[in-house]
């Protein structure tokens, strides 16, 4: 990737000596294919997209099917979100779907066998998630015995504790603001319309908000001396992502109106992605990542850090369960089979290194959309459960191989 | 095998050996004859060049990446690899050995080159009792199925000169043998050097230890700056012959100058002692007391396995050692060093030897790197600044003089001397009082060097402690306002820079400790 930043640059600044005008033509070329490079993910998620509308007829495109999209992936974004996280720090976490299986469990005694309200269920099963984080995070950063073996410890173990808890029967029927966790619309609110009015008004909060930070940042870095892209590409950018945003916002008003799945992931993708850009936790993850030798000797609390890393990653681990066994209305035995693998496939489709340091959240949240697209797509076209495993499969392998290639060619390591 | 004929005739030849690196000229024209059936050493200061002509030697820089020839038993040698040289007879044992801890002794002699028997398996007898030989002529009393890890650096040494000999060997290449043994270890291998040379084997020797050089060596051959000064007889060897010829380069102008404004004093250690962390009966650094004022420029001299690196990592937040005991005040009031983030707080800062393991994040960018080891200076309520960090590392990427597009550059695309500005410049940055600086301008070209010792003396005059570790005394010499001399983990003496010279200090260096 870095290939493609640099190697307009050079170009730029042969072309400089040349011919100012060509200059500056090619300084934005420069820009536009640096932010190509930059966003390949992107625009391989247009690309598989693109795809599948024109073999779906453009089922995948519709509506309701755009809603189910966000639904029924969920749980798999909330779980790259951690997983992507655990990655860059250079472990990796396969016990994530028996730990939602396990809470998913638990929160069907608390919500329906003892009756507690929906809210106290919700805030203990993700108190229980923490506490699985806690029980792997010490045996991972304070014993130093290696994630991989933790967490597939952890797989049996939480795997086998959800069949003790579910006591050979599943638990069901879920009271109905737990269920909303999964199911639920925000629509109505004022009224009914075809065009549901609170979807399109946050659709344009967030398109302002989008504009003012976009415009804050780029003042930021004027102020500071750093460099920015040209003015035009910036507004071409942002143009883009509004019709985006525009026409995605449109999809959802005219069904059902906002699915609670997706707001609680707005506020997750928000949330963490400040952490990981912003703040001191996630620079300490990214410099464990990266070299955890030269990140020891710089002072930071490596032990610490991986620990509430993993705590982290068992929280968000019994949100995925909450809202799986929400949309399912049903605690079951079989609830977050294979989850992990989805997860670590989106984060790796995203672009996380294998050895650590490398990875992003938006880049995850795109490789669970991928995973998602090309799950549902091969649904819609009537492809059997087997050949879409297959195609999963050989995505993740050429998408990693992808990655590992263009960083060859830049002469990274 | 040593008639008068074949002892006179040289069974190498190196002529005219030149080797760049992309700014360095690691080898200007090095010439070295070695006879046969003698044993003859290579001396040199680290970055003199030594490694890299054996490398040369060796096929690791393969023929056609230097100039000149390498011309052994009358032929001219184009080696792409090691293989080709190991074919010819030619095996170079290493400093950090190459051997394969899980695996036996048997097995590790004759990796790549196993014993078969019957369908191209591997006959286990034949492997077993063929390594016994083997061990038997390089004295090591030990089972050829013993694993590697159970036993000792100095009989992993002879399994090492075991393995050569199943190879055949015809000119072996020890280089720093005896840099990881202890007496006993190191007599038994210079001994054993000895007795194959009455077998007919040629060795080279890459060592500057003195009295080891004049026990073993049939001639030496000196090298400074990358160029051959000369080569000496057994006869004619004498350690100030030597120490002259491997220091005696022209110090003026390679150092910038430095009027030191001592004060107060800002570091004091007491009795510091720390010990191996697998083994922890060697005491590696033994009762260490010294001291640093502000605005002192202070060295530590000491050869490899002195333990200097282990009494700097020891005393930076315990990252090496164990048993660790000592007292350390900052500014006449005793600090607590039991964590890294302790030590900063402290007010201690460690640049490390070994930048690109210990020291820098490679993948992550200049600013990130520089910002590591202070973030707390630029967050607020955890959440970190950056513009302001970009304007940070942009100000040190000026006035450290780092050459990068920008602040934005991968580290791991920067130069060794860019690479040691921005590990400087993160240690600056999180203001430390101490600044600990392991070998500052290893693997940095000259240009470059200047530079790091224009910053260490900025600190310095901006009030500052300086330890610098280094195993080059010229930089010491050129550099330091006081220098402490450190051999098997003691501080053998100190000496202020008017009374510090190579020889006294290496004399210091060598001290052995009274037994």
């Amino acid at each position: 990737m870095s290939d493609l930043e640099t190697k307009p640059t050079d170009s730029t600044a042969a072309g400089a000596q040349v011919n100012p005008i060509e200059n500056k033509f090619t300084e934005r070329l420069s820009h536009i294919l640096g932010d190509l490079g930059k966003n390949g993910i992107f625009i391989a998620l247009i690309l598989v997209v693109v795809l599948f509308s024109i073999l779906t007829n453009g089922i995948l495109l519709r509506p309701q099917n755009i809603s189910n999209l966000i639904v029924q992936n969920g749980y798999i974004l909330v779980l790259a979100i951690g997983m992507v996280m655990v990655i860059i720090a250079g472990h990796i976490d396969l016990s994530v779907g028996s730990v939602a299986a396990f809470v998913g469990a638990i929160s069907g005694v608390f919500a329906v066998q003892w009756g507690l309200p929906w809210w106290l269920a919700v805030v203990l099963s993700l108190l229980v998630g923490a506490l699985v984080g806690v029980w792997q995070g010490f045996w991972i950063a304070f014993v130093g015995i290696p994630a991989f073996i933790v967490t597939l410890a952890g797989m049996l173990i939480f795997r086998g504790l959800a069949l003790v808890v579910l006591g050979n029967a599943n638990i069901g029927s879920f009271p109905d603001e737990y269920r909303a966790l999964g199911n639920g619309f925000l629509t109505n609110v004022f009224g009914e319309y075809a065009l549901d009015p609170l979807t399109l008004g946050i659709a344009a909060i967030a398109i302002v908000a989008l504009f003012v930070q976009q415009f804050r940042t780029r003042a930021a870095r004027q102020s500071y001396g750093q460099e920015v892209e040209p003015f035009g590409w910036f507004i071409t950018k942002l143009v883009l992502v509004t019709v985006a945003i525009g026409l995605f916002a449109w999809a959802l008003a005219s069904y059902k109106g906002i699915p609670v799945t997706l707001i609680v992931l707005a506020v997750l993708v928000l949330v963490y992605g400040i952490v990981m850009n912003r703040s001191t936790f996630g620079r300490h993850i990214y410099a464990i990542g990266g070299n955890l030798h030269a990140a020891e000797l710089s002072g930071i609390k490596t032990r610490n850090v991986t620990f509430w890393l993993f705590v982290n990653m068992g929280f968000l681990a019994a949100l995925a369960g909450l809202i799986f066994t929400a949309r399912l209305n049903l605690a079951g035995p079989k609830a977050g089979d294979g989850f992990e693998l989805e997860a670590i496939s989106a984060a790796f489709i995203g672009g996380a290194a294998v050895q650590g340091g490398v990875g992003r959240i938006g880049g995850a949240i795109i490789g669970g959309l991928i995973i998602g697209v090309l799950n549902n797509g091969m649904s819609i076209m009537g492809i059997g459960i087997e050949w879409q495993q297959a195609v999963k499969g050989l995505v993740l392998l050429l998408a990693v191989a992808f990655d590992v290639y263009n960083k060859r060619r830049s002469g990274g390591r | 095998m040593t008639d008068d004929i074949q002892a006179r005739t040289n069974i190498l030849e190196m002529r005219g050996i030149t080797k760049t690196f992309p700014g360095v000229k690691a080898l200007q024209n090095v010439t070295v004859d070695v006879r046969r059936g003698e044993v003859h050493a290579i001396c040199g200061e680290n970055g003199a060049g030594k490694s890299t002509l054996m490398k040369v030697l060796s096929g690791v820089y393969p023929f056609g990446t230097y100039d000149g020839d390498i011309v052994f038993e009358d032929e001219v040698m184009e080696f792409r690899d090691i293989r080709d040289s190991e074919a010819k007879g030619i095996v170079i044992i290493h400093q950090e050995l190459a051997l394969s801890p899980y695996l036996s002794i048997a097995e590790n002699i004759f990796l790549n080159n196993e014993q078969k028997g019957a369908f191209g398996l591997i006959d286990w007898n034949k492997t077993n009792h063929e390594a016994a030989k083997l061990l038997a002529r390089v004295g090591l009393r030990e089972n050829p199925t013993t694993k590697i890890m159970d036993i000792g650096v100095g009989k992993q040494q002879l399994v090492e000169i075991a393995k050569a000999l199943s190879k055949r060997v015809k000119l072996l290449i020890l280089d720093e043998p005896t840099a990881a043994l202890n007496d006993e270890d190191s007599d038994h291998l210079l001994n054993l050097i000895l007795h194959l040379k009455e077998q007919g084997i040629t060795s080279i020797i890459i060592s500057h230890k003195l009295n080891e050089i004049k026990k073993v060596a049939d001639s030496v051959t000196i090298i400074r700056d990358g160029k051959t000064i000369e080569t000496i007889a057994k006869n004619d060897v004498t350690e100030e012959r030597i120490i002259k010829d491997m220091v005696g380069r022209d110090l003026e102008h390679r150092y910038p100058d430095h009027t030191p404004h001592i004060g107060e004093e800002v570091l004091r250690v007491e009795e510091w002692t720390a010990h191996h962390p697998q083994d922890p009966s060697r005491v590696m650094v033994d009762a260490v007391n010294l001291n640093v004022r502000r605005g002192e420029i202070v060295g530590i001299a000491g050869l490899m396995g002195a333990g200097r690196t282990e009494f700097a990592m020891s005393l930076f937040g315990r990252s090496y050692g164990s048993k660790i005991s000592g007292r350390v005040f900052i500014d006449g009031k005793e600090v607590k060093t039991r964590t890294v983030s302790e030590a900063i707080e402290a007010g201690l800062a460690y640049a490390t030897e070994d930048r690109k393991t210990y020291g820098l994040n490679l993948i992550d960018d200049i600013k990130r790197n520089i910002s590591m080891a202070a973030l707390g200076k630029l967050e607020r309520f955890g959440i970190v600044d950056d513009g302001k960090e970009y304007q940070v590392a942009n100000e040190y990427r000026k006035s450290m003089n780092i050459k990068a597009p920008s602040v934005l550059a991968k580290t791991g695309k920067l130069s060794g001397g860019n690479q040691q500005k921005v590990v400087l410049s993160k240690w600056i940055y999180s203001d430390p009082e101490v600044l600990i600086l392991d070998e500052p301008t290893r693997g940095i070209d000259v240009g470059a060097k200047y530079e790091i010792y224009s910053i260490i003396n900025k600190l310095a005059a901006a009030g500052k402690g300086i330890i610098v570790i280094s195993s080059e005394l010229p930089e010491l010499l050129g550099i330091c306002d006081r220098i402490y001399a450190l051999s098997e983990g003691r501080i053998t003496g100190e000496l202020p820079i008017a009374e510090a010279s190579p020889e006294s200090l290496l004399k210091l260096m060598t001290m052995e400790k009274p037994r």
